[in-house]
């Protein structure tokens, strides 16, 4: 039992969180704008590596170095969003979102050319886990768990208590409609830019604390990024969460040895298991669980 | 000087135009029912006026002020709403959060906006957390023509607000929106429901292939043989 939640449940946690933050960002600019955003992944990476780049550079904690992160996210999200999505409003979701898949190869190709190919780790000090009645916890685990908690909480705030957080919600609903109540639609989709590219420059650098950095770190997690923002319904930021949450347990759990010592999956599978989740969610109930918009 | 004027108003989806000039007037306190078969124009013509549908040519003037291809979310601070005929709440948004829509552009407007819809629809007042998507239809439109009516607009635009209503209904959003126009507000609706809808209005416009067929008041219509047979079945 201790070793399942030592080994599986707890990391599987704060994957999840992880996923939860990338996914949250996806849902929502899919419901203000229609499309699959393919540069998710990179955006989490360019975080990352920004982050990286302040810690060391100005000395001060990884944790501190998350507002540089967003510094560097925030800003690319949008000058894609002017130089390359703007244009495309009108077009197919599939235009924009080979055009997204373009800014991805654009990023990646940035962080390569600044900081090359090697994967590396943050500089973090050594700390020993706490451990209560045998449950290990490592401080940057329950960090990453909390953090996740009020990204969530601060999310929900903006949706559900101001003005700007309802008409995204209302944009989500219906862009027309919307723009009939006088809503400023270029405005939202700014708003909407900011709070994806924030969420994602967080679970960048939550991902690096948990592995470690390399330029095709963000990509690697897309996948299981638009997984879960599928299982939760697309375009809900609440089921997108709750469907990162499921995902990384799902994913840690895959491997726990449930046959006699055998893992259930072996772990070289692990990333199928998002896979397999998308298939299932899509054949089964293609809305997700909290009734998405497709 | 009429308090909305489109004249030859030339327009629609891409290339293919859905309108013709067509010619309108409509003035505050007033009832003007557009009628029409399918296809005439009718909700093309509404989304038009409203911004979000394309004009080509011709003009559209409110309050003597040119607003052909004005944003459609600067429509409402001039004073002109519009109630599209399908998808016209926010489903996902609570009845309240609805009605906090319609003031958008002015929040501080809320609480005299929500008093003057409640005393208009009083029946939403125990609904003001459910979300509108769980609403019944009727509902809806209350909710949708309530939002529409919280910056107390100078005209409102109704896009067949009985459309997949029961007679009950039907009968009551016609004595609000005879309530709407009596309080000075112009009220512009398209009806399928074609003949109590021209009992109650001042003017009629028959719509057929995007240009105007006939305009008289509605009793005049409803008399008018040609008319009867070709649009108001019989």
């Amino acid at each position: 039992m201790l070793e399942f939640v030592n080994f599986y449940l707890i990391p599987g946690l704060v994957l999840g969180a992880i996923y939860a933050l990338s996914a949250t960002g996806l849902s929502l600019i899919y419901g203000v704008m229609r499309f699959a955003h393919f540069a998710h992944g990179d955006l989490m990476a360019l975080g990352a590596y920004v982050a990286l780049a302040a810690s060391t550079g100005l000395g001060i904690s990884v944790w501190a170095s998350i507002p540089f992160a967003a510094a560097a996210t925030v800003p690319a999200a949008l000058v894609a969003d002017a130089l390359f999505y703007a244009r495309l409003r009108r077009s197919l979701p599939a235009v924009l979102l080979i055009s997204s898949f373009g800014v991805a190869l654009m990023l990646r190709a940035l962080i390569y050319l600044l900081f090359g190919p090697t994967p590396v780790t943050f500089p973090l000090p050594i700390v020993p886990p706490l451990v209560f009645e045998g449950i290990r916890l490592q401080p940057r685990h329950i960090w990453i768990i909390l953090g996740a908690g009020v990204c969530a909480l601060m999310l929900h705030v903006i949706l559900s208590r101001t003005r700007a957080g309802r008409a995204m919600r209302a944009m989500s609903d219906d862009p027309d409609l919307a723009r009939i109540s006088g809503v400023a639609t270029a405005a939202v989709i700014r708003l909407t830019w900011v709070i994806a590219a924030v969420l994602v420059a967080v679970a960048g650098v939550f991902l690096g604390l948990d592995t470690q950095l390399q330029p095709v770190m963000g990509f690697n997690v897309l996948l299981a990024s638009f997984a879960s923002a599928i299982l939760g319904g697309i375009g809900r930021p609440w089921g997108a969460a709750f469907g990162g949450v499921i995902l990384g347990l799902a994913e840690e759990c895959s491997t726990f040895p449930l046959r006699d010592g055998a893992p259930l999956l072996e772990p070289t599978y692990k990333s199928a298991v998002a896979f397999v989740v998308l298939i299932v969610t899509l054949l089964v109930r293609p809305q997700g669980l909290f009734r998405g918009m497709i | 000087m009429a308090l909305l004027e489109v004249r030859g108003l030339t327009g629609g989806y891409g290339e293919t135009d859905i309108l013709n000039g067509v010619d309108l007037d409509a003035d505050t306190g007033e009832v003007v029912v557009i009628v029409g078969a399918n296809g005439a124009g009718k909700s093309t013509l509404m989304k038009a006026i409203a911004g979000l549908v394309r004009i080509r040519a011709g003009h559209v003037r409110f309050a003597g002020e040119e607003i052909a291809n004005a944003p459609a979310e600067s429509m409402v601070l001039r004073g002109l709403a519009y109630v599209p005929q399908e998808r016209n709440v926010f489903p996902s948004l609570t009845v309240e959060e609805n009605l906090a829509m319609g003031v958008y552009a002015q929040p501080k407007r809320f609480r005299e906006g929500k008093e003057r819809a409640l005393a208009l629809f009083p029946d939403l007042a125990a609904r003001l957390a459910t979300p509108a998507g769980r609403l019944s239809g009727g509902q809806r439109q209350m909710v949708a023509i309530a939002r529409a009516l919280m910056l107390e607009p100078r005209l409102i635009m109704l896009d067949e607000p009985t459309a997949g209503l029961s007679p009950k209904f039907c009968s009551a959003i016609f004595a609000r929106v005879q309530k709407i126009a009596q309080a000075g507000i112009g009220v512009l609706m398209v009806e399928q429901n074609a003949r109590p809808a021209l009992a109650i209005a001042d003017r009629g416009v028959v719509l057929a292939m995007g240009r105007n067929r006939a305009t008289a008041p509605g009793s005049a219509l409803l008399t008018n043989p040609d008319i009867g047979r070709l649009f108001l079945g019989g």
